[in-house]
C-alpha cells in the first residue's frame, strides 16, 4: 500500500520523496525512481486522485500543447518558419497553419513573416522528441505590430494574467495600452502614450517581484490607482474568450 | 538580427520625445559610481557602474624595453574582454571584433590625450622602462560599455601605484607611494543616432537598433583628443557637430564623478 509523504501545496525541492509505492502516478515535474516518486524541480505539490503533479515555482519555460505563446521568427524555409519560443526548443510554423491565402509553390514567404517578426501562436503539438508545431488559426492569434517585448519568468505568468484575465485587463484599463501575455513568459506591450506604457512595464515587473506575497491584486490595484489617478474596476474575461483578445 | 517591430517602436517613442525607460535623450542612467581598489593583485583597479552596466578595470605594471623608435618612452597597452557572464551574446575564446574595438577606443583616448607622461615611465633610455597594461572586464552589459570602460580605465590609472623595483626585479607584494605620471584625464562620451534623434547612454535594446554612434573623448580644457564612429549609417557634418556638442556637455557630468574621490 502506498503512502504520500508530503501534503497538498507543500513546497518540494528536486530529489525529495513525494510518495512511496506503486499506487501513485508521476505527473508533470516528477519522476519515478524504484518505488518512489521524486520531485524533479522546485514546486508546489498538487495531488489529483492517483496522479501527482508539481506546479513549478522556478525554471525555464517548457512548451506544452495548448499554450498560447509569443514567438520570434528566426528562419524562413520552404514550408514555413522556424520560431524561437523562449525555451530550450524552437518551434515550427507551417504555411498552412499561418495563413488562409493560397500560397504558390516556391513563393516568397517573407511577405507573410520575416526574420525578426514577433507573433502570437498556439502550440498545437509537442512530440516526445520536443518537436513543436505552432499555429495561428484561432481567435487573437496573429503577427504582432510594433511594440516592446518584455521577458518574465514563465512561472509568474498566471499571476500577471490574474484570475480570468483580471490583472492584465486592469493594467490595460489603467494605462491605455495593448498587452499580450504569452504563456512562455514573453509579453508584448504597445501604447500610444509612452508614459502609460512605462507604467505598464513597471507594474508587470512589480507583479513578478511580489507574486508570492498575498493580497497581490488589491496591492497592484491601489498602486495603479495612485499613479494614474483613475478609479479601476476588476473585470473578468467572459467564458470562452482569451484575455489576449481586444 | 534586428527586430523590426522593436525598432519601429523605439522610433515611435523617440518621435514623442520618450525613451523605453522614460529617460530624457541626453540623460545618463543612475547611479554613475566608481569604486577604487577592488583588486588585491593589480597595482590599480576600479569598478564603474552606469545604471546596470558594470565594468572592471585593472592596471598592471611590468618592466620592459622601450621600442627602438621611442627609446625614451615607456609603454601602454589596453585590452578588453567581454565576459560571457555579462551578456548572453558574448562567447568565451579569443577577443572578437567588439572586444577589440572597445579596447582600441579606450586606448586611443588615453594615448592621444597623452594622459600618461610616457617619458617619465622610461628608466634607462633604450634599455629599461615601465610598461603599463590596462585590462578591462565587463561584469554586466546593460548597454553603453564604451563610456563605462573608458571611465573605468581612467579611474584605475588614477588609482595605480608603482610596485617596488630592484633593477629588473619587481616585488608586486609591496607598492610604493609613487603614482603614475598622469597629466590629463580624457573623458569619453558616446552619442547614438536613431532615425534623426541623438541619445546618450543607450540600453541594450537601443544599441541593437542604432543607425550610427560616435564616441568622442574630451580633455579638461574641452579639446577633443579622440573619436570613433560606429554603426552602419553615415553621418553628415551637421550630425557630427551636434553629437560633439552633446558629448561635450555630458563629459563634464562624467568628469565630476571621476574627480569626486
Amino acid at each position: 500500500m502506498g503512502e504520500i509523504i508530503v501534503k497538498e501545496k507543500d513546497v518540494v525541492v528536486p530529489g525529495e520523496v513525494i510518495a512511496k509505492g506503486m499506487d501513485f502516478l508521476p505527473g508533470m515535474g516528477t519522476t519515478r525512481q524504484g518505488d518512489n516518486i521524486l520531485a524533479a524541480r522546485i514546486g508546489l505539490v498538487n495531488i489529483d486522485g492517483r496522479a501527482i503533479r508539481l506546479i513549478p515555482l522556478s525554471g525555464q519555460y517548457l512548451p506544452r500543447t495548448g499554450d498560447t505563446i509569443i514567438a520570434n521568427v528566426v528562419d524562413v524555409n520552404f514550408s514555413g518558419w522556424r520560431v524561437e519560443t523562449n525555451s530550450a526548443y524552437s518551434a515550427m510554423l507551417n504555411v498552412k497553419d499561418a495563413t488562409s491565402d493560397f500560397v504558390a509553390k516556391g513563393a516568397d514567404l517573407t511577405q507573410y513573416f520575416d526574420v525578426g517578426d514577433y507573433l502570437v501562436g498556439k502550440i498545437v503539438n509537442v512530440t516526445t522528441q520536443m518537436l513543436i508545431d505552432i499555429s495561428l488559426r484561432g481567435p487573437g492569434l496573429r503577427k504582432l505590430g510594433e511594440g516592446r517585448i518584455l521577458k518574465v519568468a514563465s512561472s509568474k505568468v498566471p499571476r500577471i494574467i490574474g484570475k480570468k484575465g483580471s490583472m492584465v485587463s486592469m493594467i490595460k484599463q489603467a494605462t491605455d495600452t495593448k498587452i499580450i501575455v504569452g504563456q512562455n513568459g514573453v509579453i508584448w506591450i504597445s501604447g500610444e502614450d509612452p508614459k502609460g506604457e512605462l507604467i505598464a512595464v513597471n507594474t508587470i515587473k512589480k507583479i513578478e517581484e511580489e507574486a508570492h506575497i498575498p493580497g497581490l491584486t488589491d496591492r497592484i490595484k491601489s498602486h495603479l490607482e495612485q499613479i494614474t489617478g483613475r478609479q479601476l474596476q476588476l473585470q473578468e474575461t467572459p467564458e470562452g474568450m482569451s484575455h489576449n483578445e481586444g | 538580427m534586428t527586430a523590426k517591430q522593436a525598432r519601429q517602436h523605439i522610433v515611435k517613442l523617440l518621435n514623442k520625445t520618450a525613451r523605453l525607460d522614460g529617460r530624457g535623450f541626453t540623460e545618463y542612467r543612475k547611479p554613475i559610481s566608481i569604486e577604487y581598489n577592488i583588486s588585491k593583485s593589480a597595482e590599480g583597479s576600479a569598478r564603474v557602474q552606469i545604471g546596470e552596466t558594470i565594468v572592471l578595470a585593472g592596471v598592471k605594471m611590468e618592466i620592459g624595453q622601450p621600442y627602438p623608435d621611442t627609446p625614451n618612452q615607456g609603454g601602454l597597452m589596453v585590452g578588453a574582454e567581454l565576459l560571457p557572464l555579462s551578456n548572453p551574446d558574448f562567447e568565451s575564446g579569443p577577443p572578437g571584433i567588439q572586444a577589440i574595438e572597445l579596447g582600441r577606443v579606450v586606448d586611443r583616448a588615453i594615448r592621444e590625450a597623452k594622459a600618461i607622461d610616457v617619458e617619465k615611465l622610461c628608466i634607462t633610455e633604450g634599455e629599461l622602462c615601465w610598461v603599463v597594461s590596462i585590462d578591462i572586464c565587463t561584469l554586466n552589459d546593460a548597454g553603453n560599455l564604451f563610456d563605462a570602460a573608458a571611465l573605468a580605465a581612467l579611474a584605475a590609472l588614477k588609482n595605480a601605484k608603482l610596485p617596488e623595483r630592484d633593477g629588473k626585479k619587481i616585488d608586486y607584494k609591496k607598492l610604493t607611494d609613487e603614482k603614475l605620471p598622469i597629466q590629463r584625464l580624457p573623458i569619453s562620451v558616446t552619442v547614438c543616432k536613431i532615425a534623426d534623434k541623438f541619445l546618450v547612454d543607450p540600453t541594450n535594446e537601443e544599441e541593437e537598433v542604432i543607425d550610427a554612434r560616435l564616441t568622442v573623448a574630451f580633455m579638461e580644457n574641452g579639446e577633443i583628443c579622440a573619436m570613433q564612429k560606429g554603426g552602419d549609417m553615415a553621418l553628415t557634418l551637421a550630425d557630427i557637430e551636434q553629437m560633439i556638442s552633446i558629448a561635450a556637455e555630458k563629459s563634464n557630468e562624467l568628469r565630476v564623478v571621476l574627480d569626486a574621490d
